[in-house]
């Protein structure tokens, strides 16, 4: 067909093309937002009586003081870390999708449900059937919002949030019925899986597991997917659907890829869940790590490894939290006013430096 | 009687002088056509009058009282009201309601009452709409009738009219043209804002023309002709400074002659775009272009003039497939085109400007690099297996800037920061990369500066000596007398016919503008 004129460039090394001045400016307004928000939280402590260097110690010493509680830190950051990738797909293409909550049930759900029924499997074989299934529960729940959107132009904010409470209400049907543990005391939970599925320990004694490396590694899937040309095509269907109009891109078409795509990461994130930690399928299997998710991407600027500080960030203060209950008397409730305090932070961020960069 | 002066008005946007000096007199019980190409300051000057925008230089008499109007809200207190192209209502209210909505009153409001009044004000000037109906259920035209209910509802004396007819049937045209005339009969002012000269001829009691922000013609409607009014909008002549612009661009480019171009033509010169019997809607689904041929020769630039808005916009957007066909066929280097999709034609390699470089041709947020490979990342060497080839892709971009002499810092500056020339270079830059066969330019240069614009023109007769075929559609007459080997004319979604440049005159042309096809223009000996 045709051909370009210019030189075929050398196959030397993809330069790192990072934009250092941009980089500092992001890097340092996430900070500032944390540092604010623990400088409300310290206010909140001294009003109470309690001095916030001793809390705030006890905070960084529960979450990384010692191995078994770093890798406590880094088990309640693998979901969290997998949602954020997996939603920041959408963001950046202006789709958004808040349906996380409900993805990683439906993974979970599907995950579980494959271990149990094909149990006499091969253990290996079984894990890696049950996590294909946990993508395709999630894809599919993500991909309704994509169908709805890209077909009748339905808001994926109202979907997806109206998904997030289907899920819930399935995932308490089938706990209580179809998949309800025959020997469990009328507990609302499914039987546990084979002890041969339960993903390996990366330091004995201690919680952390194999989903772990599964987020690191969908973290550096996630670097790769901005540098192919699905990603650039997703990007530039966030920028402007006009633009891709004009360049013959089927916008609705990318709708679906990125829910879809979207939902089968936080299916992952079910199976992980199920597989590494509860190994049957519970009731309180979400509890909220979708939505808190999508605040670590928003804080991670949507970028893979800024994403991977701040579900960091975010493990610590649940870890840490708890430790500075047992430890210094604070109730845990101030880990959720100083992640309240982010949240707004964040959003109020968007607008004050929006509005510098302008004038 | 007068009952609006405007005295000397000069309104300044950066860059550009959007009314300069102008005096306008609108009389009670008149309608007044404000007409003029896009672009030429009409709607600033009525913004100015209705209080949007405060005039730099100037004054506003109001019945030959000194006025001054900081806002709408002084404009409609003054008996001035406007209605805009996009409308100002709440779908899911009422009529009654969308018409009360916002004026002071007591705390509880006497629906009965109020409808009384409304029905009152629209029986008298025959604006039948039900008032109780929820405007999500009105067509487009009923919403219009409710905006002009709502205006004289609140006492207005002067009613402008912003291309009201821009998102009409003919049928409903038809009906706001009986309207405004029974308005005008009981003492109204009425501006119509246009630049269909059809309309303007029927409803209009005065005509007013303004080109390039000031008034160049003013006449009483009866006392005048389309023709004349076509001339007045696309100006008489080529000036010096174009002419002398034509010279330097065609040495530059090393062109030839037209009339060899012609020549070429005649020795069967290969047929590049062929268009025949096409029939495209527009964006109200109504027929814009109805039954249109068309062919482009290799090494052929063929100019589509004609005033905005009689098709040729939607006729450029069916060629390179942005828009669905109704009817006809589209061949492209010999390939049937008509039920290609715009992937097919970037593949194709039919280049194309389009008429809006911000929103459609650039992502201004995207820097220079992706920018330059929006169309070409899936192809090699922008992209192997799959992954984006960043040296390549920073490589191709260089080179870019470097052939058509953007000027930007580096590769890695957002379009946004670069100016409207150098955008523009940056879509010529990427659209000519490929060598294309076919150019479809949609307004190529509007909005750029002459310097700019003589670049684009440069480019655009070299793309010719190269062989490819290039279809130029613009609102620029000057710009068709100096690019077109063979000129196109439409009205109203047909073709008038197809002048060879050096037969082409601007009489000739604003009469085909007009809507006289070329055919009868000659049987009338007026070509000699």
């Amino acid at each position: 067909m045709t051909t370009t004129t210019k030189p075929i460039p050398k196959p030397e090394r993809a330069k790192p093309r990072i934009d250092w001045r941009k980089l500092g400016g992001r890097v340092f307004q996430a900070v500032l937002s944390v540092v604010l928000a623990m400088l409300i939280g310290a206010l909140l402590l001294l009003v109470s009586g309690t001095n916030p260097l001793t809390a705030y110690r006890s905070l960084f010493y529960g979450a990384f003081g010692t191995v078994d509680r770093f890798a406590e830190t880094l088990v309640k950051a693998t979901p969290l870390l997998i949602i954020a990738v997996s939603v920041s797909i959408c963001f950046r293409a202006q789709v958004w999708n808040i349906g996380a909550e409900g993805q990683l049930i439906l993974g979970a759900i599907t995950s579980t449900w494959v271990a149990l029924t094909f149990s006499s499997l091969p253990a290996p074989l079984l894990l890696v059937l049950s996590l294909i299934a946990g993508a395709i529960g999630g894809a599919v729940w993500g991909g309704i919002a994509g169908i709805l959107k890209a077909k009748m132009q339905a808001n994926e904010v109202i979907t997806t949030s109206m998904l997030n409470y289907i899920a819930v209400y399935l995932l308490g049907f089938l706990v209580r019925g179809p998949l309800m543990d025959p020997n469990g005391f009328n507990f609302p939970q499914s039987a546990l899986i084979k002890e041969s599925l339960e993903l390996p320990r990366l330091i004995p004694g201690t919680r952390l597991n194999l989903a772990f490396v599964l987020a690191l590694l969908l973290v550096a899937g996630a670097m790769v997917f901005w540098r192919s040309t699905i990603g650039f095509r997703t990007e530039i269907v966030g920028a402007s659907r006009r633009v891709a109009k004009q360049i013959g891109l089927s916008v609705g078409g990318t709708f679906v890829l990125v829910t879809a795509l979207s939902g089968a990461l936080v299916g992952m994130a079910g199976w992980g869940e199920i597989f590494g930690l509860h190994f049957r399928l519970i009731e309180e299997i979400a509890r909220g790590l979708g939505n808190l998710g999508i605040v670590v991407a928003l804080l991670g600027e949507l970028h893979p490894l800024g994403m991977l500080v701040s579900s960091l960030l975010f493990g610590a203060l649940v870890v840490g939290g708890n430790a500075m209950e047992r430890n210094a008397g604070v109730p845990f409730a101030l880990v959720d006013v100083i992640q309240g305090a982010i949240i707004l932070l964040i959003l109020a961020r968007t607008y004050f430096f929006k509005k510098a960069s302008a004038s | 009687m007068t009952s609006v002066q405007m005295r000397g008005i000069t309104k300044r946007f950066p860059g550009v002088v959007a009314n300069d000096s102008v005096d306008l007199d609108l009389y009670e019980g008149e309608v007044h056509g404000l007409l003029g190409e896009n672009g030429a300051g009409k709607t600033t000057l009525m913004n100015i009058l209705f209080g949007l925008y405060q005039p730099d230089e100037g004054q506003i008499l109001l019945n030959e009282r000194p006025v001054s109007i900081h806002s709408p809200a002084d404009a409609i207190n003054l008996g001035i009201g406007m209605i805009h192209q996009h409308f100002k209502l709440v779908a899911p209210f009422t009529v009654a309601e969308n018409i009360i909505l916002g004026l002071r009153g007591s705390l509880f409001i006497d629906m009965k009452k109020v409808q009384r009044e409304i029905a009152k004000v629209a029986e008298q000037y025959g604006l039948e709409v039900d008032l109780d109906a929820r405007v999500q259920e009105l067509s487009v035209g009923e919403q219009q009738r409710v905006e002009i209910l709502s205006s004289l509802y609140r006492g207005a004396q002067v009613l402008i009219l912003d291309e009201p007819t821009a998102v009409l049937t003919p049928q409903e045209a038809d009906n706001l043209g009986v309207i405004l005339r029974e308005m005008a009969r009981q003492g109204k002012t009425i501006v119509f804002i246009s630049h269909k000269l059809e309309e303007v001829m029927k409803v209009t009691d005065r005509v007013t023309v303004l080109r390039g922000g000031r008034v160049v013609f003013s006449s009483l409607t009866r006392e005048t002709t389309k023709q004349e009014l076509a001339r007045e909008m696309i100006g008489r002549e080529l000036s010096g400074l174009r002419s002398e612009q034509a010279a330097v661009v065609l040495a530059l480019a090393g062109a030839e002659d037209a009339s060899l171009a012609a020549e070429k033509i005649a020795n069967g010169a290969q047929a590049v775009i062929e268009v025949t019997d096409l029939h495209v809607n527009d964006d109200r689904n109504l027929p814009a272009v109805r039954g249109v041929d068309l062919t482009v020769h290799r090494g052929e630039i063929l100019g589509i003039a004609g005033v905005d808005g009689n098709g040729q916009h939607e006729l450029v957007e069916a060629i390179v497939r942005l828009r669905p066909v109704q009817s006809g066929q589209i061949r492209l280097n010999g390939k049937d085109a008509t039920r290609w999709d715009v992937r097919d034609t970037i593949a194709h390699n039919v280049a194309y400007i389009s008429d809006d470089r911000q929103k459609d041709g650039l992502i201004l947020n995207f820097d220079l690099s992706r920018n330059a490979v929006i169309k070409l990342f899936e192809r090699e060497p922008f992209s192997r297996r799959g992954l984006l080839n960043f040296d390549a892709i920073d490589e191709f971009t260089k080179n870019l800037i470097e052939q058509f002499d953007v000027r930007t810092p580096g590769p890695h500056v957002a379009a946004a920061k670069l100016s409207g020339g150098n955008q523009q270079k940056l879509i010529l830059a990427r659209e000519l990369s490929q060598s294309p066969s076919v150019i479809i330019a949609n307004k190529p240069t509007r909005g750029l500066d002459i310097g700019a614009a003589a670049y684009v023109h440069e480019r655009l007769l070299a793309e010719r000596e190269r062989g490819a075929a290039i279809l130029l559609l613009s609102a620029d007459l000057d710009e068709i007398l100096l690019l077109s080997d063979r000129i196109l004319v439409m009205c109203n979604g047909q073709s008038m016919g197809v002048l060879e440049r050096q037969h082409a005159d601007v009489q000739t042309l604003g009469l085909m503008m007009a809507g006289t096809p070329l055919a009868s223009i000659e049987k009338q000996g007026a070509i000699s």
